[in-house]
């Protein structure tokens, strides 16, 4: 007989550094799969978490590489999935400046938006009192 | 998904097309990379070039970007691009960038070339 034991929550803390990306969605790669989505629902779930990590990189700091992150990955109270929440101290983005592009004007370029709100199904863009942002996603398992 | 600090590009002439062949996962720190190769490859403006993209098992947006700037170039320079033997991760990608739909995509390689 074996125990069945609730993932546990994973708080991390990077530097805003690119190569830093694959580490984190190995992490939350691994806790999806435990929290019970199905592999491209993982695969979705780490895209939704890079393209933000690579927001805040690139226009919250703005390229630095010394700006910090922190993000907690917890799995949801009710039912399969799970949360990240992403924070910085970066420079405030007005959430409603962040637009993607019409996915019918084909360029480089532009898509980040769009697959951070298509590819989870809760996301949540806020500024953080004192400064930064925090940014919810929430996916839940497949049916 | 591959988490090495690099990703490995192999070439490859097959009669008037080159072949390049990434290996790993093709995020912001390593499109940059891929861009390079593509361009190289379109240098001397082979009739075709396939990307043959069945060692990535995960495509960003700044992947995706790269595949949009080589079908641009690929026009300007009337080579024809093609992409091939995708895993499942990287294709439900495209397919939600709706980029599957404009760019020409192959079960594999033999029918890549082939066509």
């Amino acid at each position: 007989m074996s125990a069945i034991i609730a993932p546990s929550p994973v708080s991390l803390q990077i530097l805003s550094r690119p190569e830093l990306l694959a580490s984190v969605r190995s992490v939350a790669m691994d806790l999806a799969h435990r929290c019970g989505l199905d592999d491209i629902g993982c695969c979705h779930f780490a895209l939704a978490m890079d393209e933000t990590l690579t927001n805040v990189i690139r226009h919250g700091y703005e390229g630095r590489d010394d700006g910090m992150i922190w993000i907690r990955l917890e799995p949801l109270e009710a039912g399969e999935g799970l949360r990240a929440v992403i924070e910085d101290r970066a420079r405030t983005v007005d959430p409603a400046l962040l637009q993607g592009r019409s996915l019918d004007d084909v360029r480089p370029g532009g898509l980040g938006m769009h697959l951070m709100r298509t590819l989870v199904d809760r996301y949540e863009h806020t500024p953080r009192d004192g400064g930064g942002m925090q940014v919810i996603l929430e996916k839940r398992a497949a049916a | 998904m591959q988490s090495g600090p690099t990703l490995e590009i192999a070439s490859e002439r097959s009669g008037d097309a080159i072949v390049l062949t990434p290996k790993g996962d093709v995020d912001m720190a390593k499109s940059p990379l891929l861009r390079k190769a593509i361009g190289d490859a379109m240098k001397p403006a082979p009739a075709r070039l396939v990307l043959d993209l069945s060692a990535v098992s995960y495509m960003d947006s700044s992947g995706l970007a790269t595949l949009v700037e080589a079908l641009q170039n690929s026009r300007k320079s009337n080579v024809t691009l093609a992409l091939c033997a995708l895993t499942p991760r990287v294709r439900s990608i495209l397919e939600i960038a709706r980029l599957n739909t404009v760019f020409s995509l192959f079960e594999s390689r033999e029918k890549a070339l082939a066509s």
